[in-house]
């Protein structure tokens, strides 16, 4: 019960990073298309998974004094994994995310679960909470970039599906238009969430 | 490269090439330290302090240590050590030598070691195959261009106090609204450098 709990809340309850409003750099920056978005989403996931499990099974020897800086040596060990697998079976991902991939070391989402659940929970609540909140934060990432993909390009993964007359609306691309559809989306969120909780009182 | 070289590389880092706005380095600090003018200020002090020294030290590491012993893979993990390490040595050592500075900047220095503009910085510094004197000079006009777009976003920010803002838009979502009309005001110095 607790395990599918732990697992499901990353969907909605505190759906990265919208209701958990953290690494938002990777966020804005690969979410020019709907591909882009999913890689970056499953490496986020596999690095959050791993660093999970082995902070969650390292809690009782690491001090808590040196724990951060014990979770960030864990953390970059498996973004290096992440990123020479990257290099040798998905070279034109690893191109196109570039910088992005090292930096997942810095996105807070990770830190913040290791420090804020896998280093108090168990080995099977810290592994469905990091595979929980990396697919959510999947998700979001495919939707932001296929949404700013669509509207700027044309495209949904590479095809056209807006048909060849349509003028793509180049600043949902651009930068400018990564912080715009980000805070729409947000807000979109914020609207549906509090509907629902309206509805919940009424009921 | 001669002066004028500099100038439009100085330039292009600060303005065209915003670390912020236009490459999305360090957007948590950036939204969450920018709700009053004197806390973004004392980010942007502890970022041009901390963003200059790590470049500097990072490249070092790089090429007298990581490249001679070939282990460039650990790039990622010596960084981000180097990096947490003199966030700590700054602030004991300006605690005891400089305490005005620190009780300005505080509870910013800690903050910094997750912000990834700097790993960011130390990581295209190392990309880019800039030179000592190229890299001390692309940290600093970095910070400069990171500090620049957090003043005038905690300047538009501080308004929000009057305006009527949409109920499903306050605190984040307008502040990403905001951010995105900055960039694209930024955006206009694009043809700035060739």
């Amino acid at each position: 019960m607790s395990v599918v709990k732990e697992f499901t809340k990353g969907f909605w309850d505190i759906l990265p990073p919208f209701r958990l409003v953290l690494g938002l750099c990777p966020v804005l920056a690969v979410t020019t298309s709907a591909e882009n978005g999913a890689g970056m989403g499953l490496a986020t996931t596999f690095v959050l998974v791993c660093s999970n499990v082995l902070v969650s099974l390292l809690r009782k020897i690491i001090p808590s004094k040196v724990r951060i800086a014990a979770y960030i040596v864990i953390i970059a060990s498996f973004v290096v994994m992440v990123e020479l697998l990257m290099q040798a079976y998905a070279y034109p991902l690893y191109q196109a995310l570039g910088i992005f991939i090292p930096l997942i070391v810095v996105n807070c989402i990770i830190l913040g679960r290791a420090e804020a659940f896998a280093g108090k929970n168990g080995l099977a609540a810290s592994a469905a909470d990091g595979l929980g909140i990396g697919l959510g934060f999947t998700i979001s990432l495919f939707v932001l970039g296929g949404v700013r993909e669509i509207i700027g390009n044309g495209t949904f993964l590479g095809l056209h599906v807006l048909g060849t007359s349509y003028e793509p609306f180049v600043f949902m691309v651009r930068a400018p238009g990564a912080f715009v559809s980000l805070g729409v989306m947000l807000a979109l969120i914020n609207w549906i969430s509090a509907r629902l909780e309206a509805r919940g009182r009424k009921a | 490269m001669s002066f004028g070289d500099y100038m439009l590389f100085i330039v292009g880092a600060i303005l065209v090439n915003n670390i912020l706005l236009a490459k999305f380095l360090g957007n948590c600090p950036f939204l969450g330290v920018s709700k009053r003018m004197d806390t973004a200020t004392g980010m942007s002090m502890a970022v041009i302090f901390v963003m200059t020294m790590a470049g500097m030290i990072t490249w070092l590491v790089q090429y007298y240590l990581l490249e001679p012993l070939s282990i460039e893979y650990l790039q990622t993990i010596a960084f981000i050590l180097v990096i947490a390490a003199l966030v700590q040595l700054v602030e004991i050592v300006m605690q005891k030598s400089l305490p005005a500075l620190y009780r300005a900047l505080g509870i910013f220095l800690p903050l910094i070691t997750t912000n990834c503009a700097v790993l960011g910085v130390a990581i295209i510094n190392i990309k880019e195959e800039y030179n000592f004197l190229d890299t001390i000079i692309f940290s600093f006009a970095s910070a400069l261009g990171y500090s620049l777009a957090l003043i005038l976003f905690a300047g538009i920010r501080e308004r929000f106090v009057l305006a009527r803002i949409p109920k499903v838009f306050d605190g984040t979502a307008i502040g990403l609204v905001t951010a995105g009309f900055l960039a694209l005001a930024f955006s206009g110095f694009a043809g700035l450098v060739g």
